[in-house]
């Protein structure tokens, strides 16, 4: 029960994204289209999921003092890892990433789990809380660049689904566009799910 | 202990008959000069477009307030003078359905997300234009010819592409491509010595902004009275950076405010990727008013000066 908990609350209780606004800056720089949004979220996801459950491991190995700089130790290698695999594999969408994807290693989603969850509880329970929150976020920057593919190209992962008529909105591929795109959301799900005073 | 004759209240203590509704409609009738022009210049298109941002502005805002459940305020005149202002910063080409997005946006994402009336820190007009700016560039920059209804450049486009100046007849009585109401100096002139009679514009923002841009492209060689009369300085000077919420309520303040703004409309304008830059001037100038109002803060009466 405990587990499930842990799961399920970065799904929406606890969005990254749209609760708790950590790791904007790949949230605001590369959701302009819906395959960046999916493959900045997998590759957040894999590196927050095995850097967490690492950390949970050798937790009582790290002195506290230095703790910091060994968890960007673990972070940076699985960033690492996760770059190389999407260059090799991937490498167009690598190349739209670009520097976004070595910036992993700062997201501070992944540090303040590190920190705030992972240092202080079990493996299993660190696990399946950065998967939620992994999880949570892959959605959060889906949604958010279904969106503004859709007001800003008229395309959904690059098919067309709005016919000729329909005249793009420039400003929605473009950094604005996050912005206001992010700034409603958040305000509509707080005004539907605010709790009644 | 009931004394009619000694009344004790905190300040204000001189009070006048002026309301929300009686300036709003005021600086209304102020732009109807330069709405006629427009209307005059470029035809019925530019009467529909105008009709439609005014519509939509008091729709949009009356249903927002609906939503959210907050006393309705649309007769207090300022949505009306919202969708005007924005209509007529907009190109008299421009198909309606992006006049009404750009409407829709100003509203809400301009003014009424901040709490209505009194809150918003940008100009709700000049937010709209900005976006429609950013979304819709080629239809945003399409200019008609008051002549004969072809395509044109305005005339700090030509100046700045082609180096063709234009007489100052045409830019003084509004012969010349640009949006619906900046062309015509002599309308907006007459809207805004009303708006100075009345007293519900300050002088000193409109001085300083003009003037900074005066003195400024003096100094860079170029033609002053070209610059003054060319483009959006004087719809902006003298409808949008006195906007009463956006725009600092210190005298000094003012003149930071108008001196600002100058500068920002004549680095755009001489060494920016635009040919105008008067709407981004006032904007990014509103962005500081809370600043300016900060540090202008005049001295209360009887404070001392502290030494540092």
């Amino acid at each position: 029960m405990k587990i499930w908990k842990d799961f399920i609350k970065g799904l929406w209780e606890e969005n990254p994204t749209f609760r708790l606004l950590i790791g904007m800056c790949p949230v605001l720089a590369v959701t302009n289209a819906a395959i960046n949004g999916v493959a900045m979220g997998l590759a957040t996801l894999f590196v927050l999921v095995c850097s967490s459950t690492i950390i949970s491991l050798i937790k009582n190995l790290i002195p506290s003092k230095v703790r910091i700089p060994c968890y960007i130790v673990v972070i940076a290698t699985f960033v690492t890892i996760a770059d190389l695999v999407l260059a090799a594999y991937f490498p167009d969408i690598h190349a739209v990433l670009g520097l976004f994807v070595p910036l992993i290693v700062v997201n501070c989603l992944i540090l303040g789990r590190a920190e705030a969850f992972a240092s202080k509880n079990t493996v299993t329970r660190s696990f399946f809380d950065a998967l939620g929150m992994g999880l949570g976020f892959t959605w959060a920057l889906t949604f958010l660049s279904i969106i503004r593919e859709v007001l800003g190209m008229g395309s959904i992962f690059g098919f067309r689904v709005l016919g000729e008529w329909f005249t793009p909105f420039l400003i929605f591929v473009l950094p604005p566009g996050a912005f206001i795109t992010l700034g409603i959301i958040v305000g509509l799900m707080n005004t539907f799910t605010r709790k009644t005073a | 202990m009931e004394n009619d004759k000694l009344v004790i209240t905190s300040s204000p203590h001189i009070f006048d008959d002026d309301s929300v509704e009686k300036i709003m409609y005021g600086v209304i009738i102020a732009l109807l000069p330069a709405s006629i022009m427009g209307v005059y210049y470029f035809g019925l298109h530019a009467l529909l477009l105008i009709v439609t941002c005014v519509i939509t502005a008091v729709l949009t805002e009356a249903l927002f307030q609906k939503a959210r459940n907050y006393p309705v305020t649309i007769k207090d005149g300022s949505a009306v003078i919202t969708g005007l202002l924005l209509a007529l910063n907009l190109p008299p080409g421009l198909p309606a359905w992006m006049a009404v997005v750009g409407t829709v946006v100003a509203i809400i994402l301009g003014k009424q997300i901040f709490g209505g009336l009194g809150h918003n820190p940008f100009n709700p007009a000049l937010v709209g234009r900005a976006f429609l700016v950013a979304s819709f560039p080629v239809a945003m920059t399409t200019w008609l010819s008051p002549v004969d209804a072809t395509t044109t450049a305005t005339p700090l486009g030509l100046m700045k592409l082609e180096g063709i100046p234009t007489d100052y007849w045409s830019l003084f009585i509004g012969k010349i491509g640009g949006t619906i109401g900046e062309t015509s100096a002599l309308a907006i002139l007459i809207g805004a010595g009303y708006l100075l009679y009345k007293g519900y514009i300050d002088w000193r923002i409109p001085l300083s902004y003009i003037g900074t841009v005066a003195v400024l492209t003096t100094v860079f060689g170029r033609d002053p009275i070209f610059h003054i009369f060319a483009g959006g300085l004087m719809l902006g000077a003298f409808f949008m950076a006195t906007d009463m919420v956006t725009t600092p309520i210190t005298k000094k303040g003012r003149w930071i405010f108008g001196i600002g703004a100058g500068i920002l409309v004549v680095v755009i304008r001489l060494w920016g990727g635009y040919p105008e830059g008067a709407s981004y001037s006032i904007l990014l100038m509103n962005g500081i008013t809370p600043l300016l109002n900060r540090y202008t803060r005049p001295r209360v009466f009887g404070e001392v000066k502290k030494n540092a």
